[in-house]
């Protein structure tokens, strides 16, 4: 290694360095905020600076955390499996059959980001109530016989509702990864003998892995610790774990508390996340090069 | 070859892509063994007749037909044939061997089986040994190889090869085209293969179909098509050609006298003019460079010569191809010779004999 930088490295120090401080002050500084936080105790009014591990005792030791941690993860990873089950069918729609106008689908995709996320929320309480527009409509066309209750305040509603709003994340990686495949392959796999069915487990579907693993990991991340959605389409039942850390820093006034559920929730999504990323690799073998 | 046994029969073989036609009624009849070009410039329509042999466009009219079956309705998975693509089309997320036997495994062949042949179509492309390797792991040559290989442990009646060599450079273009054709004479698999380099075609075909737009030109063996070439366009396409302007001067007993404008009259047999053209007709002759010869000792001698004067040349190491004016002629024809010992190249300007030989001349409508 030579000593000093040369001119090209002095260009690109200069050129990030001022996005990196930026990030540094705005990410890693609330991050070492909060991890710091999770080891003092609240008391009432003040903050007891000692250090202590009491906070994650109580996390680990008290069932509603786990419970908490626990049910957020489930409904994620549900969310994260519907959405990209659903996005598959469209992204390889877009890819291999839309001839004309690729870019207007995927303009037309991007549709729903136009209103804000609160309001799209709220559209689902609108459409699933009790006197929404679902079971209003079902009651007329004479399909039930009372509304129905199983589709708003519980984990169903949060489920379908981060479902929809997550969409467009799932679909915009899987249909670059499935663009990205050579033509020419597929015929290649037909030229020797395959039919569609086994061309698409044999090829399509494993050089689209690498779409896959990037969908599942941009969708599983902020589900968990979505704390809109659960709070106004929940209920009770359909609570997450972000609540109950909004609940600490506010209401509750235990900041530590939230920031040591914060922390380990963090922790867990990381190691989930590694772990995807892993297998994905593994699956999608030479590809992800 | 010995048997001539038809393999592939294109009957007027049309396609249409909305309002463009790009194949306008192609017959012809390739035979089994034989090592088969469609040659001519991009856009001609080729690659398209190849990729409908292959299945994976269907004719718009016209039929085609493998081994005395005919080809309609058939998927391009159900065909007896086989395809090196362009780009090669290897499977990136498989090894070699993996690559080589994909259409075994489709076949459900016992995997003893598929290594047995994976290991013996390797062997035959000279990649013994590379079979664990990834497809991101290869050179382009190699690439090839295991496209090839990939064909031909299929064991089909016909290999398809899409521009196989155009991605290679020059040196390992040339092995490949030897190799190649060695392979296609010791296996009698019919090859056809779909270029636009002429000399690539010239080298390595049994036959050769010189294509433009849609249509076949001419249908002939290399050597028919270089001495031969039916119309000036393939006479062109094919190596280089020089036109001079020709007209019927009279017919006799002996054959057609023709007064050919900067070489003079010369009467040619009667065989020499070709099948169905009518000698009134005849407006232009064709000259290969190599057919002409420039006189530079007074004791060289020639059947015929002609006074003419060095416009400039081009020195190629083995080969100059001078540009020499003629009378009575607008552009400078040109004339290859090869550079022997103790021969100095011609300045330009200088006076020099042109001689030249009735049987090189070929005659164009």
């Amino acid at each position: 290694m030579a000593r000093g930088l040369s001119r090209e490295d002095k260009q690109g120090l200069t050129l990030i360095g001022l996005p990196f401080g930026y990030a540094l002050i705005m990410l890693a500084a609330p991050l070492a905020m909060v991890v710091t936080f999770s080891f003092w105790t609240q008391n009432y009014l003040d903050i007891d600076r000692t250090l202590t591990l009491e906070n994650y005792r109580a996390v680990f030791s008290q069932p509603i955390y786990q419970t908490l941690l626990w049910r957020s993860l489930r409904i994620s990873l549900i969310v994260t499996v519907v959405t990209v089950v659903l996005a598959f069918p469209i992204a390889y729609y877009l890819s291999f059959h839309v001839k004309k106008n690729k870019a207007l689908w995927l303009f037309l995709i991007t549709v729903p980001f136009w209103t804000s996320y609160l309001l799209r929320v709220f559209l689902w309480k609108v459409i699933l109530g009790y006197n929404g527009v679902l079971n209003t409509a079902l009651l007329k066309a004479g399909i039930i016989e009372e509304p129905l209750t199983f589709i708003l305040y519980n984990a169903n509603a949060v489920v379908l509702t981060l479902a929809h709003a997550w969409a467009p994340f799932a679909i915009l990686p899987i249909f670059v990864a499935l663009e990205k495949i050579d033509r020419s392959l597929l015929e290649a796999a037909e030229d020797l003998g395959d039919g569609p069915f086994r061309r698409f487990w044999r090829v399509t579907f494993p050089l689209a892995i690498p779409g896959v693993v990037a969908a599942t990991l941009i969708v599983l991340i902020p589900t968990v610790g979505d704390f809109i959605t659960p709070k106004l389409v929940g209920g009770t039942d359909g609570l997450m774990v972000a609540n109950m850390i909004q609940i600490q820093f506010g209401k509750a006034n235990n900041a530590p508390l939230g920031a040591a559920l914060a922390v380990t929730s963090m922790v867990v999504v990381a190691i989930i996340s590694v772990g995807i990323y892993l297998v994905g690799r593994k699956i999608g073998g030479r590809v992800a090069r | 070859m010995s048997t001539t046994k038809p393999i592939i029969e294109l009957r007027d073989v049309r396609k249409s892509f909305g309002a463009f036609e790009a194949l306008k009624g192609i017959n012809a009849v390739i035979n089994e063994g034989e090592f088969f070009s469609l040659l001519g410039p991009s856009g001609c329509g080729k690659t398209t007749l190849l990729r409908m042999i292959a299945g994976f466009e269907p004719p718009t009219a016209g039929d085609i037909s493998i081994d005395g079956k005919s080809m309609d309705g058939i998927a391009a998975n159900a065909r007896p044939t086989n395809m090196v693509f362009q780009s090669y089309a290897i499977f990136p997320h498989l090894s070699v061997a993996d690559n080589v036997g994909y259409g075994l495994k489709t076949k459900k062949l016992p995997k003893a089986d598929i290594k047995r042949e994976v290991d013996g179509a390797l062997a035959m492309v000279d990649l013994v040994g590379y079979g664990d390797r990834g497809a991101h792991e290869l050179s382009g040559g190699q690439r090839q190889r295991v496209a090839l290989a990939r064909a031909l442990v299929m064991r089909p009646k016909v290999i398809l090869l899409d521009e196989p060599l155009s991605a290679l450079d020059k040196k390992l273009r040339d092995q490949m085209q030897f190799e190649l054709r060695e392979l296609q004479k010791s296996l009698g698999i019919t090859f056809i293969l779909v270029t636009h380099d002429q000399e690539e075609a010239l080298i390595m075909s049994d036959r050769i179909a010189v294509m433009f737009e849609g249509e076949i030109a001419q249908l002939a063996t290399p050597e028919e098509l270089y001495r031969r070439p039916a119309t000036q366009r393939v006479a062109s396409f094919i190596g280089v050609m020089n036109f001079l302007e020709a007209k019927l001067e009279s017919s006799s007993d002996q054959g057609v006298t023709l007064d050919i404008a900067a070489l003079g009259n010369v009467t040619l047999p009667y065989q020499a003019v070709p099948q169905g053209m009518n000698p009134a007709q005849i407006a232009k002759v064709g000259i290969r460079p190599e057919m002409l010869t420039l006189l530079f000792d007074p004791t060289d001698k020639a059947e015929n010569e002609v006074q003419a004067e060095v416009v400039s040349s081009d020195y190629y190491g083995d080969m100059t191809y001078y540009s020499v004016s003629l009378p009575n002629q607008k552009d400078p024809v040109i004339i290859s010779m090869r550079n022997t010992a103790g021969r100095s190249i011609a300045a330009p300007g200088s006076p020099v004999r042109v001689g030249w030989g009735v049987e090189s001349v070929v005659l164009f409508e």
